[in-house]
């Protein structure tokens, strides 16, 4: 009941995210938050596809990670060496991303359970050997460096707000897209899917259609997020799209909840801070890190959105006797 | 010819590493289950363990390798006991974030404990490397093949001669089942924990001579031992020992005749080429779902 609440298209709470977004840019000045801010934000995208995958339809990736770099990586190389207008570069990027994850996806999501996510690793682990192997295009293991940055026409997004808006504002976007494809006779296909696969398949569910097209709106929107991380940042290398970014992706998603499109924020929300906050214990970061994300799915092994909304209730429940 | 025996020598080598670290997926995974992300760690820690007993403390070698192997088992105790035991609703996916969450504790401990440099030790014995038909033969070689083939032996014996064993093979044909006819099924993982992540760290510790040690060396060993896992066939052990020695001569054939680069990326279009054709692996007769 929670989770259908949680994915139900309410314009209330669209409109009001809208707000909060408007807000948040108006009031925030600090380069630092807004910095980090954008980057909860980029990683929010990344947690929504792939908590599309995941959460919905039930099939686990564990090579996301190289979407990601797909759209970093073709917007840098198209925009810093070839001079092509960003935009332009971006639906290039995207429409690579798609064209790869269908390849990638037709024989891949032929697998489950575990085999699926070893298929994913191994394809996210080869484009990240290319990413640093194809040294003449991509600059190798040592990164590549300036990548333009963002405009149209006279408005710079140079600026820290001017980006987080331009950020924030596609987040709100593809929201609103995962949301109405959630609540939509697709969505409760994909939702079959997870339950059943087979059962969906007998009441005539094209179950392979649907995962590969799920597969490739994640990768869309990973390439997406690589793009917008591209321009910020100006700088690229391979480490920030190995195995173990594919990793945090899904940990993003388990972390916030599985099938709840909030919690996506919530799970990128939590992973881009922490190490934020971990910085404090400088040597000990890795440990602390690790032990997080160990106690957090030992104590509520639902995700963070299910594990606080349990708590609540059972504390209601305690003040009502 | 001189160069193919060079590269094959070498690949046999690192195949028999992979074939170990393969060897405690696959116990692990027909005890339980589960598969260890956090196995190429256990991997690391054998490998830092042995620079601490043998040229740090100045233990006896044989000693120094059974101190490095036992504290990779107790550590897997540990962990079975502490991470994997407590889950209250075990769904695989959590389980796989608990062994990431596991890998990225014992790089950070590792680090803490043994710091970012690379720690080199000794080979096991200091002869001369054995020259044949002019390629030569590292004697560490020999002896990484020899305990290879010690282990593989012993585990063959532990799982059809001891009462453990056949009990632990039952567990993994049918948990329930096992447990209905007195077998602690429960004890039973837990010893598969500790079986397969001392096989991990006794791995570390016979290739400590030929790479150098540091905190960050088990995640690609891990995966590569993961891929080897994965061509053989997952959960079974001649496939962990076949997948392990194809992949290691496969990688250094790549290497040789086309280029270092390739090196790592052999193992995952490997992978790829045996999920797509036959997911359950060369002697897999798992029920890996393909339709």
């Amino acid at each position: 009941m929670c989770d259908m609440l949680l994915s139900r298209i309410n314009p209330i709470r669209f409109a009001f995210f809208f707000l909060v977004i408007a807000l948040v840019g108006l009031l925030v000045d600090n380069a630092y938050y807004q910095q980090v801010l954008i980057l909860i934000g980029i990683n929010t995208l990344l947690a929504v596809g792939l908590n599309m995958l995941m959460g919905y339809a039930g099939q686990i990736s564990l090579g996301h990670a190289a979407f990601y770099g797909i759209g970093a990586y073709t917007t840098a190389i198209l925009t810093a060496k070839y001079q092509i207008y960003p935009w332009i570069a971006l639906v290039i990027a995207i429409l690579l991303a798609v064209a790869i994850a269908v390849v990638v996806g037709l024989p891949t999501l032929k697998l489950s359970g575990y085999y699926l996510g070893m298929g994913t690793l191994g394809f996210g682990m080869i484009f990240n050997i290319i990413f640093r192997e194809w040294s003449s295009l991509t600059g190798g293991a040592s990164g590549f460096v300036g990548i333009p940055s963002l405009s149209i026409g006279s408005l710079s997004f140079e600026s820290g707000r001017n980006y987080f808006y331009l950020v924030w504002f596609s987040v709100w976007s593809v929201f609103l897209i995962c949301s109405r494809i959630i609540n939509s006779r697709a969505g409760r296909a994909l939702r079959s899917i997870h339950d059943s696969e087979n059962a969906s398949m007998a009441v005539g569910v094209d179950t392979m259609t649907l995962k590969l097209q799920v597969f490739v709106l994640s990768a869309a929107f990973s390439a997406l997020a690589g793009f917008l991380y591209a321009h910020y940042i100006s700088f690229i290398s391979p480490g920030s799209f190995d195995f173990l970014m594919s990793v945090r992706m899904v940990t993003m998603v388990v972390i916030g909840g599985m099938a709840s499109i909030w919690g996506a924020l919530l799970g990128a929300s939590l992973l881009t801070l922490l190490p934020e906050w971990l910085h404090a214990f400088s040597e000990f970061e890795m440990v602390v890190y690790g032990l997080v994300l160990m106690l957090v799915m030992i104590l509520m092994p639902q995700g963070l959105t299910r594990g606080i909304l349990d708590i609540y209730e059972r504390s209601r429940e305690k003040y009502r006797k | 010819m001189e160069e193919l025996l060079q590269y094959l020598f070498s690949g046999i080598t690192n195949g028999a590493i992979y074939a170990v670290i393969a060897l405690g997926f696959s116990m692990l995974y027909n005890a339980t289950d589960l598969i260890n992300f956090a196995h190429g760690e256990f991997v690391m820690l054998g490998g830092l363990g042995l620079v601490t007993f043998w040229t740090v403390f100045n233990l006896p070698l044989p000693v120094a390798f059974i101190l490095a192997a036992g504290m990779g088992g107790f550590a897997g105790f540990l962990f079975e006991r502490l991470a994997i035991r407590t889950v209250s609703k075990p769904q695989p996916i959590v389980l796989v974030i608990i062994t990431v969450g596991a890998s990225i504790f014992l790089r950070g401990a590792a680090m803490l404990v043994w710091g970012k440099d690379a720690h080199g030790v000794p080979d096991f014995s200091s002869h001369e490397p054995i020259d044949i038909f002019g390629a030569t033969l590292l004697v560490q070689s020999l002896w990484i093949l020899g305990i290879v083939l010690i282990m593989v032996a012993g585990l063959h014996f532990f799982y059809n001669r001891t009462l453990t064993g056949k009990a632990m093979q039952a567990c993994a044909i049918n948990k329930r089942a096992a447990w209905l006819t007195g077998i602690p099924a429960n004890k039973m993982v837990l010893l598969a924990f500790i079986i397969s992540t001392s096989l991990g760290a006794a791995a570390g510790v016979i290739i400590a001579p030929v790479t150098m040690c540091s905190y960050d060396m088990g995640t690609m060993l891990g995966l590569k031992g993961f891929c080897a896992a994965m061509l053989g066939g997952l959960g079974s052990l001649w496939g962990a020992l076949i997948g392990g020695f194809l992949l290691g001569s496969l990688e250094s054939l790549g290497v040789g005749f086309f280029s270092s680069g390739l090196k790592d990326a052999i193992a995952f279009i490997l992978l790829l080429l045996i999920l797509y054709i036959r997911p359950q692996g060369i002697m897999g007769t798992a029920d890996s779902k393909r339709f």
